[in-house]
């Protein structure tokens, strides 16, 4: 069964028909070309298919087109704006924080998420003083905070050593 | 993935109605689990009726100081709202040892509740399983169980809940709000999941169609001193070995009142109530703290894979009460 699913992707309105079972991972990869969100796994587990939707975070493996039918995406590729590359993804290229680049995209996705998410004062599971204070923002994030909130997102060539200088590089300026 | 309907209702009742005329239908929420499930061809529902804007998606002060939850709420924002981080700590911190920050963004409250086991063999099709398909036998208790439950098994099952945030709730004696096709209904979270006896198919009480729209969680002064321990194989983005969910209040080195409960150990949060009562009027030292977890502990069957949970659960429990009663005030 078909059905049709209006989702704005970095800044462009698509309407588009999807077999029902269509993820968002799916839907903008094999019908919207975007192949900026990588799968992996295909289930949740390594976060290489990291989209913003309506401004968060998430899986888009696990989130089906239907249900999220006027969403708001941005993808990796839509963070470099007038052909800027984001700062993330500048830090990223500085500090080599990369070896197949496979998990990149999803990896750069989620950094400029999880900044946004300490900036507002979430705290981690690792937040010093459990959780009752925790939210020294972005600037107070050090490598065992940004390993902690990075946690979904693997890299199996094992570039943490320079993925989390790239990201607290960004976190401190 | 085989193929399904997918529907939206106006409102809770709705959605009920919904699904009651679908009895392999299911709900839909935040889908971290569900949709994972139907990829695996685990969960093969025909109906899904979407219920991620009808219940409530934030938190609410109580008059008597208690906290109501919607159903909706994601886990990040739960995680992070003062009233918990304030009130509640061990919600909060259990909150964030589960999952990802990305299945955080995602997920509700009312869905974790609901997740499945993660045994492996639950989620592999090929292998007989009675959770999966009664009757079939369980591949686990001869098989890797490693990760699997130690106090209320059935040979039927052996299966773990998998949630953090249930355990917490367990020990809050929180309360499920519920809507179904006979009305609503509010059902102790210690009542909420069940033991495998019998029907190891069924991970809870709740009857087809009923859904979860709210979780109250009673005042209790004392929990601003609770904390959420979890034990697992890699320090991030794990299930839990062992957990323990505990609030405690101690005057004058005496055991007033305390709240435990164990998760990773059995098919349902495992409420702790004869190591609370054991300590309760006591004096709170380590040895006593070591007593009541081993009491707790006296009826674990553990198979040779998972014996280790056994002396983990009772160190993990003693520790975490010794850290409450003598961290900073």
């Amino acid at each position: 069964m078909d059905v049709e699913v209006s989702l704005r992707v970095d800044g462009t309105a698509h309407r588009v028909t999807v077999d029902i079972r269509t993820t968002l991972l799916d839907a903008l990869r094999e019908r919207l070309g975007n192949t900026s969100p990588k799968k992996g796994c295909d289930h949740g587990q390594c976060g290489a298919c990291t989209i913003l939707l309506d401004g968060r975070r998430v899986n888009s493996c696990l989130a089906l087109a239907v249900a999220h039918d006027g969403a708001e995406i941005v993808t990796a590729a839509g963070l470099a704006a007038d052909g800027e590359l984001h700062p993330m993804q500048r830090c990223f290229i500085q500090y080599d924080a990369f070896q197949c680049g496979y998990c990149t995209p999803g990896q750069i996705v989620s950094a400029v998420a999880m900044l946004r998410e300490a900036e507002a004062g979430w705290p981690s599971a690792v937040t010093a003083d459990g959780v009752a204070a925790g939210d020294g923002g972005r600037t107070g994030l050090d490598a065992d905070e940004i390993r902690e909130r990075m946690s979904g997102n693997l890299c199996r060539c094992a570039a943490y050593a320079n993925i989390v200088p790239a990201i607290q590089e960004l976190a401190r300026r | 993935m085989r193929p399904f309907r997918y529907a939206r209702a106006d409102d809770v009742r709705g959605a009920v109605a919904l699904l009651a005329e679908a009895p392999a239908g299911a709900y839909l929420a935040g889908g971290t689990n569900l949709v994972d499930l139907m990829k695996l061809d685990v969960a093969t529902p025909e109906l899904l009726v979407d219920v991620r804007r009808l219940t409530s998606d934030r938190v609410e002060e109580l008059p008597d100081g208690g906290i109501l939850i919607g159903a909706a709420t994601p886990n990040s924002d739960l995680a992070a709202h003062p009233l918990l981080r304030g009130r509640y700590p061990v919600l909060s911190q259990a909150l964030l040892s589960g999952a990802s920050g990305q299945l955080r963004n995602l997920a509700t409250a009312g869905g974790n509740l609901l997740q499945r086991t993660r045994c492996v063999y639950f989620q592999n099709v090929t292998t007989p399983c009675n959770k999966r398909t009664p009757g079939t036998g369980c591949s686990a208790i001869d098989g890797h169980h490693r990760e699997l439950a130690v106090l209320g098994t059935s040979p039927e099952c052996i299966a773990t809940h998998p949630s953090d945030f249930a355990v917490a709730l367990a020990a809050l004696d929180a309360t499920v709000h519920t809507e179904g096709p006979g009305g609503g209904r509010r059902i102790p979270m210690t009542e909420l999941h069940r033991l495998p006896d019998g029907e190891p198919d069924r991970d809870t009480v709740l009857a087809h169609g009923e859904l979860i729209t709210a979780i109250e969680v009673p005042p209790l002064a004392f929990a601003t001193r609770s904390h959420y321990r979890k034990v697992r194989d890699r320090a991030s983005y794990a299930f839990a070995l062992v957990s323990v969910a505990a609030a405690i209040d101690v005057a004058d080195g005496t055991v007033r009142d305390v709240r435990i409960a164990l998760g990773g150990v059995a098919h349902k949060p495992w409420r702790a109530s004869h190591a609370e009562e054991l300590l309760r009027g006591g004096p709170a030292l380590e040895d006593r703290f070591r007593a009541a977890a081993e009491a707790e502990l006296a009826e674990a069957r553990p198979l040779p894979g998972n014996a280790f949970k056994v002396p983990l659960a009772r160190n993990t429990l003693t520790r975490t009460l010794l850290d409450l009663v003598d961290g900073p005030a």
